[in-house]
């Protein structure tokens, strides 16, 4: 497909080749299905065209093993594309534990890109080739979501909580991506280019854009300034709230027996609406910290929470972010 | 040809038992109540097919120089909302099936016929509504009104919109409800549920969807409105609520709502394949009941909508196996079609045309179904024209295909004349020729990666717009082909030949009365004595022998 008028999008990730193999099966099927049937109707068509005005044929009354073979084999057929289709798809909707990530807000009609080393960007994500990337996503306002032809991914983003998708790019070169979810005026514009870099331009293009505190960081500053400490203590070791250190991808025992994993979207639910859900052993006393925090500021929360956690691996970046931010970092709110 | 007892046109039919306005705009003859449906609907399909247009020409190029950015979100809006809630659905249910379940089964009307037309007074008051939406500045919502762009962030009228869809909904829902009843109590002596013409069986299926779903976008749309103008805070993440709730809502009606719009399109291509081969339906059980079985899965699949929305991996991996499993009784109806040509006694006359294309196209839109359904295609392939191609080869190739089918089939019958058949088999063609241009293109685009939706794309995919071109160039010989019919079919009305009662030479209990029948549509209630389709009984011989080239009658 290397004419100049290309039948295929570009294939540029470890998923893109198994979801065009799925899909090949899938057009040979269709296609063999639909000229065996539309053969057999010409045939049918020509062969016992009416000859004359007055014949009529003999009636056929049915087969009921005609029924039961037509029944069962579209069923096989069916049941490959659902096992084949799943497994890809559990394998696509299972994010790697050692990927980078990237932290994503989408607002009408732009997105926002916040690398772990603290990096940001607009509408243009760079990230290195051959490492698996991981996109944390929300949105300001209202539902958009994030597609890459070239890496066959495609997840929504939705407002109130968190959604992932990752990806592992196989070669250098920009890919374009839309916004894949009808979001009002400017849709069609919501879009822009992954640039998949050599480790070595990569890191180059890091150190370049360096000088901007890692999301944790910022996060750690923030809660500072929101008065967080008071509770959690002043390295989140904990106090009349839960402590905070080792928190992220533990399991958390509810005052009302239940138990689950604190993850991204437990973080964010806490600290906007901390009544929610309270850890067995505390009060119902933190107050909700909605639309005194933005996305964004958010996002660095929770990236703070996370750090925190020892047994998270560390993520592997070109230069090790600030140790500590100082302690007049504004939250870079709204700008670049 | 004196001695044949040529059944002379009678003097009395339903459309001359009475003139003027009033006659029509208070009878409650299902007849002419289906007259004003085929009225009210095809002005919608018009107006929609209007929106298409702009639709078509703005993409030809990838800038947006046709209409700005704004104008495009309220055209495919509007699009949609039009032909799905003002054509699609009420498309063939009521028009041929108000004019024909009575005729088949040998009744008089409908069992409810005051009903019956305050049905079509809710279509039309929804319609007025929507269309004052429209006029007073539109809606960009798209069809889907997904949240929270619909309730907190268009500035558009979207509560009359919604309204006008939420009006409709009652005409359809008791329209339903009038077949129900009619097909369980009003069935002639001897008209044995087995002995159903399988159009009558398929909006059986069909009157199920619109009673059970119905209500619930009726529900939904309410409560948009009220997020909208009180903030309930259901939808609203912020106020404790939850946005995909809205999509696992919309689509629990809105699958099934497909099943609405293609199921009778299948009852009219049984009744073509079956009629135009002469030929008993191979497997009649099976297809009768594929029809309740698709009504009844139908329900069970809407979460396949909702793969990238956010649902959880395991919900994506239920409702794609429900998915699959929907497949199965349309997979069934194909092959029996298929089967009933075997040994047949095929004629090429316009409506059998439409039902051959039916089966290639919907073959199609089926089996691209399944992409859909197959889990990690369908995350690549999810809101791109992949979808587009797909749902329009199911209600363009499937529904629009069947119900012109049966228009021509049954308009000797609705308007005692005859359309010119060279024509009919012309348009048919052009019809299908465009179809498969506009829609075939975008297949590829969609894998390609050109989301819908889109005003603008990429200059720098070349691929992409000559796809786009293809596509256009198809869709106006779609236009043109659509426009062929429009005008004979009305043109018929005052100068076709005038048609013989069963010019068709056909078994149908509809056939066996006047063309067009009279108001109480049968002068002595007929008994049946055997099932549908039997063209080998003596006495269908006789008459195919006396009435053969009698297809129009001479006065």
């Amino acid at each position: 497909m290397q004419s100049s008028v290309p039948l295929l999008p570009e294939s540029a990730s470890t998923l893109s080749g198994d979801v065009d193999a799925l899909y090949f099966y899938l057009c040979g099927v269709t296609i063999f299905f639909t000229l065996l049937i539309g053969g057999a109707i010409i045939f049918f068509v020509i062969r016992y065209r009416r000859r004359n005005l007055f014949e009529i044929p003999r009636p056929i009354e049915g087969s009921t093993r005609l029924e039961t073979l037509w029944s069962v084999i579209p069923l096989l057929i069916a049941m490959s594309f659902f096992f084949w289709g799943a497994s890809l798809f559990y394998r696509q909707y299972r994010p790697p534990t050692n990927a980078l990530e990237v932290y994503v807000v989408g607002k009408q009609w732009m997105w926002k890109f916040q690398h772990s080393t603290g990096q940001r960007e607009i509408n243009e994500l760079h990230v290195p080739v051959r490492r698996k990337i991981k996109l944390i996503m929300t949105t300001e306002d209202v539902i958009h979501d994030v597609f890459v032809p070239a890496f066959r991914i495609k997840a929504d983003v939705v407002p109130g909580r968190y959604t992932t998708e990752w990806f592992e790019a196989t070669k250098p070169g920009r890919y374009h991506f839309f916004c894949a979810e009808y979001c009002g005026m400017n849709h069609s514009g919501m879009g822009g280019w992954v640039v998949v870099m050599e480790p070595t331009d990569y890191e180059n293009w890091l150190s370049g854009n360096a000088g901007q505190g890692s999301p944790a960081a910022a996060g750690r500053a923030l809660f500072e300034s929101l008065g967080c400490v008071s509770c959690h203590g002043a390295n989140g070791e904990g106090g009349r709230g839960p402590a905070l250190i080792g928190l992220f991808g533990s399991k958390v025992v509810l005052n009302n027996g239940q138990t689950l994993t604190a993850d991204e979207g437990y973080l964010r639910e806490s600290i906007l609406n901390p009544q929610a859900k309270i850890v067995t052993g505390f009060g119902p006393i933190m107050p909700s910290f909605q639309g005194q925090v933005n996305e964004e500021q958010l996002l660095q929360l929770v990236a703070f929470v996370k750090s925190l956690s020892t047994s998270k691996p560390e993520t592997v970046t070109a230069k090790p972010p600030p140790p500590t931010a100082k302690p007049n970092a504004t939250p870079p709110a709204k700008k670049k | 040809m004196e001695e044949f007892e040529v059944p002379k046109p009678p003097r009395t039919n339903y459309l001359n038992a009475e003139y003027g306005l009033k006659s029509w705009l208070l009878t409650k003859d299902h007849k002419r109540i289906a007259l004003l449906y085929l009225g009210a609907i095809s002005f919608f399909f018009f107006i929609g097919s209007l929106y298409a247009m702009v639709i078509r020409l703005e993409l030809l190029t990838p800038q947006g120089d046709l209409v700005q950015s704004s104008t495009y979100n309220k055209v495919f809006t509007q699009h949609g909302i039009i032909m799905v809630f003002f054509f699609l659905i009420p498309s063939i249910p009521a028009t041929l099936g108000n004019f024909l379940i009575p005729m088949m089964i040998g009744a008089k009307d409908l069992a409810f016929p005051r009903i019956n037309l305050l049905s079509w007074y809710i279509y039309i008051l929804g319609g007025i509504v929507t269309i004052y939406a429209l006029l007073a500045g539109g809606v960009d919502t798209g069809w889907t009104f997904y949240v929270p762009y619909s309730t907190t962030f268009s500035n558009t009228y979207v509560i009359a919109a919604g309204l006008g869809i939420f009006i409709n909904g009652f005409s359809s829902i008791l329209t339903g409800l009038n077949f129900i009843v009619t097909i369980h109590t009003m069935r002639a002596p001897g008209m044995t549920w087995y002995r159903l013409p399988l159009f009558v069986w398929s909006h059986y299926a069909t009157s199920l969807i619109m009673i059970l779903g119905t209500p619930v976008i009726a529900i939904t749309i309410l409560l948009v409105a009220l997020e909208r103008l009180a903030h309930i805070g259901i939808f609203d993440p912020a106020a404790g609520g939850d946005p995909i709730l809205f999509q696992h809502l919309f689509w629990f009606y809105s699958h099934p709502a497909v099943y609405i719009m293609v199921l009778p399109a299948m009852g009219v291509v049984s009744e073509l394949i079956a009629n135009f081969s002469r030929k008993n339906i191979f497997g009649y059980k099976f297809v009768a009941f594929s029809s309740l079985a698709i009504a009844v899965f139908g329900f069970l699949v809407w979460g396949h909508h909702l793969f990238v929305a956010g649902q959880s991996v395991y919900a994506g991996l239920i409702f794609s196996f429900l998915s699959f499993a929907v497949a199965i009784p349309s997979a069934i109806k194909v092959f029996n079609w298929t089967a009933t040509l075997y040994k047949a006694s095929i004629s090429y006359d316009t409506p059998m045309l439409y039902a051959l294309g039916f089966i290639g196209l919907f073959t199609v839109g089926g089996m691209t179904g399944l992409f859909l359904a197959s889990l990690a295609v369908d995350v690549h392939v999810s809101d791109t024209y992949f979808v587009v191609a797909h749902f329009h080869y199911i209600m363009v190739g499937g529904t629009l295909f069947g119900y012109l089918g049966g228009l021509h089939y049954w308009w000797p019958k609705i308007s005692g004349r005859l359309y010119p058949e060279g024509w009919g088999r012309f348009s048919a063609l052009v019809i299908y020729v465009g179809f498969n241009l506009t829609f075939l293109p975008q297949f590829v685009l969609g894998y390609m990666g050109m989301p819908r939706r889109y005003h603008t794309y990429p200059a720098d995919l070349v691929s992409w717009q000559v796809l786009h071109v293809l596509s256009t160039a198809g869709a106006s010989i779609l236009g043109v082909g659509l426009l062929i019919p429009l005008f004979y079919l009305i043109w018929s009305m005052r100068y076709g030949p005038i048609a013989a009662a069963n010019p068709w030479n056909l078994p149908g209990l509809e056939w066996q009365t006047a063309s067009p029948p009279p108001t109480e549509n049968f002068l002595t209630t007929p008994v049946v004595t055997h099932e549908a389709y039997e063209f080998a009984l003596p006495e269908h011989k006789q008459i195919i022998g006396k009435f053969e080239r009698q297809k129009s009658v001479e006065t």
